[in-house]
């Protein structure tokens, strides 16, 4: 069984209107306007973009962690995993489970942002070899 | 020498064509590597990929050694005199400030900056297909330069051509890394590493104990040779009695101006919000007579800005040393290795002629004393291979000395091949300004 061709790649920009926080811009690529509505990518995207946000907020959590970790020379990250990381395992299981539950029924495919480095949001678009819906 | 064209993206190329059942088994007896291995820029690996330090280690040997030497004459010369005549705490004291401050160094020298790993082949071909806003399925090399509203202030984001990407902002290229790295402060030979977000901390803590390490021991030693000349003796003798303090002394005095002026410095921009690249270039300075300082990135409170930076979250590695290379993808990256398409085999030729011009620009520009001269901003945007012009154009490469390629490692993944030398902003070139944009010719 072949497995299905990729047909094109749509790329979602950084949004660098707040500053250097990771952001995505939330405007809808012309390619996906026949395979998905718009307002589900719209969800999708804020949701990452509010994932990412409560992983760089600055607050009391996050000044704890710092003054602790410069308290014991930095050693404590080398056992201990950040609360960046935490929210990053978060995001990577929101993008599978959107991946099962929307993109891949309409033959597509969300890239975690991290393995393109936060620079996009890689959406695969696989070529309908169905007749009816996509795959 | 061959005519060095910027080579655009094929985007027939990147298609995926049907891998035959034989080059799928090929691909799955191949041993897996880990992406650390096939990494692009110029940095090592040790411990599988754990560690990562620049390729040139500059002097951070000089660094560790002179407070290794310093603190181990202190203790071993110093420390029994003024634990019998004051107190025992001077040696925990300094043990532990030494403790501090090697660590810090450590963690400096061997964290990732904030690498940016480089766009992927079918990244750069959607970037340059969108600068083309006539519609038509022309492909042209981006612009250099893209600008954006930041807090209401006009950023301009340049284009890597390396990386082939634009740079977020407070990104820059390290041209001896190689890379393009996030909040990019200097490249500090000391340490023998970029600073950049993820490191800045630990290059702080570093700096900050050194200088209460180097006060201390210099105050202590003051202490001791005073204490040692009250006794009836003269200074000459005292000094002579203990012919390491002086030592000592000197390495301390040396040091403490800049180390504290150093520090000085780096707490200013700690207090800001600003790079050392931002400040050397004067991106933020009063050009507008406002009480502001034009900075878009500061909280206009100064403690605020520290936590921001010293104490904020710690952002993860991008570049995922030692996660797998991926064999099995739908993607030209790994297909391009098994079935050769002349695009890609003529991209290499082009790379190798890159290559080749890069290493004749890296002799011409030692040979003239770098700061005076400056190639074209980059061979491929020029009809003619090598042509060395007399404006200096905006964003002047730096090739580093040792611009030996790894090309074992290169040779699996052409993606990597994509690369051209890319216009510098390390501190370095920053002194030759940023004019205009002239170095850019786009082939009809």
């Amino acid at each position: 069984l072949r497995p299905p061709a990729v047909s094109s790649k749509v790329f979602v920009q950084r949004d660098y209107g707040s500053g250097t926080i990771s952001k995505f811009q939330t405007k809808f690529p012309s390619e996906l306007e026949s395979r998905l509505d718009k307002q589900q990518f719209d969800e999708t995207i804020q949701t990452l973009n509010n994932l990412y946000a409560e992983a760089e907020k600055l607050g009391g959590k996050s000044y704890l962690e710092g003054c602790l970790a410069c308290l014991t020379a930095y050693t404590i990250f080398l056992c201990m995993e950040t609360h960046y990381e935490k929210v990053l395992k978060k995001i990577s299981r929101y993008i599978k489970d959107q991946n099962e539950k929307i993109y891949a029924p309409r033959g597509l495919l969300l890239t975690d942002p991290i393995e393109r480095g936060l620079r996009v949001v890689e959406i695969t678009i696989y070529e309908d070899r169905s007749i009816g819906s996509g795959r | 020498m061959k005519n060095c064209e910027y080579q655009q993206i094929d985007p027939r190329a990147l298609s995926v064509s049907p891998m035959s059942a034989q080059n799928r088994a090929e691909m799955k007896a191949q041993r897996s590597r880990r992406k650390w291995e096939v990494f692009p820029g110029k940095n090592r690996f040790f411990c599988d990929g754990r560690i990562i330090v620049a390729r040139q280690s500059g002097v951070l040997p000089l660094t560790l050694g002179l407070i290794v030497v310093t603190c181990g004459l202190f203790f071993a010369f110093d420390c029994p005199f003024l634990v019998e005549h004051l107190t025992v705490f001077i040696p925990v004291i300094g043990g532990v400030l030494f403790l501090f401050a090697v660590i810090s160094l450590l963690r400096t020298s061997f964290t990732d900056p904030g690498i940016l790993p480089r766009a992927t082949p079918e990244e750069a071909a959607d970037i340059e297909k969108q600068i083309d806003t006539s519609g038509s399925s022309t492909y042209r090399p981006p612009p250099r330069t893209k600008e954006i509203l930041i807090n209401q202030q006009v950023v301009k984001l340049k284009y890597c051509f390396t990386c082939k990407m634009f740079r977020p902002p407070r990104t820059s290229h390290c041209s001896l890394c190689d890379n393009c790295v996030e909040r990019f402060d200097h490249h500090c030979p000391w340490v023998g590493n970029c600073v950049g977000k993820r490191n800045y901390r630990f290059f702080y803590s570093f700096i900050i104990s050194l200088s209460f390490l180097t006060s201390f021991i210099f105050g202590c030693v003051v202490t001791h040779i005073t204490l040692r000349s009250q006794e009836g003796k003269s200074l000459i003798q005292a000094i002579q009695e203990s012919p390491a303090s002086v030592v000592e002394l000197v390495i301390c005095f040396f040091s403490i101006w800049s180390i504290l002026g150093l520090s000085g410095f780096h707490t200013y921009l700690v207090a800001s919000n600003l790079t050392t690249n931002e400040d050397i270039k004067g991106s933020w300075s009063s050009k507008r007579c406002t009480e502001e300082s034009g900075n878009p990135y500061s909280y206009n409170n100064i403690i605020t800005n520290c936590c921001v930076t010293l104490c904020g979250p710690m952002p993860p590695s991008l570049i995922d040393r030692r996660g797998f290379v991926p064999l099995v993808e739908a993607s030209p990256a790994a297909s391009a290795t098994e079935i050769e398409l002349p695009p890609f085999l003529a991209k290499n030729d082009s790379n190798m002629c890159t290559r080749s011009t890069k290493d004749v620009l890296a002799r011409m520009v030692h040979a003239f004393d770098s700061r005076g001269l400056c190639p074209p901003g980059t061979p491929k945007t020029t009809p003619v291979g090598v042509e060395v012009s007399s404006s200096p154009s905006a964003g002047c490469p730096l090739f580093s000395r040792s611009s030996r390629k790894r090309d074992s490692l290169h040779s699996s993944n052409p993606a990597f091949r994509l690369a051209s030398p890319s216009p510098s902003l390390s501190r370095n070139t920053m002194i030759l300004g940023e004019g205009p944009d002239v170095g850019f010719i786009p082939i009809p």
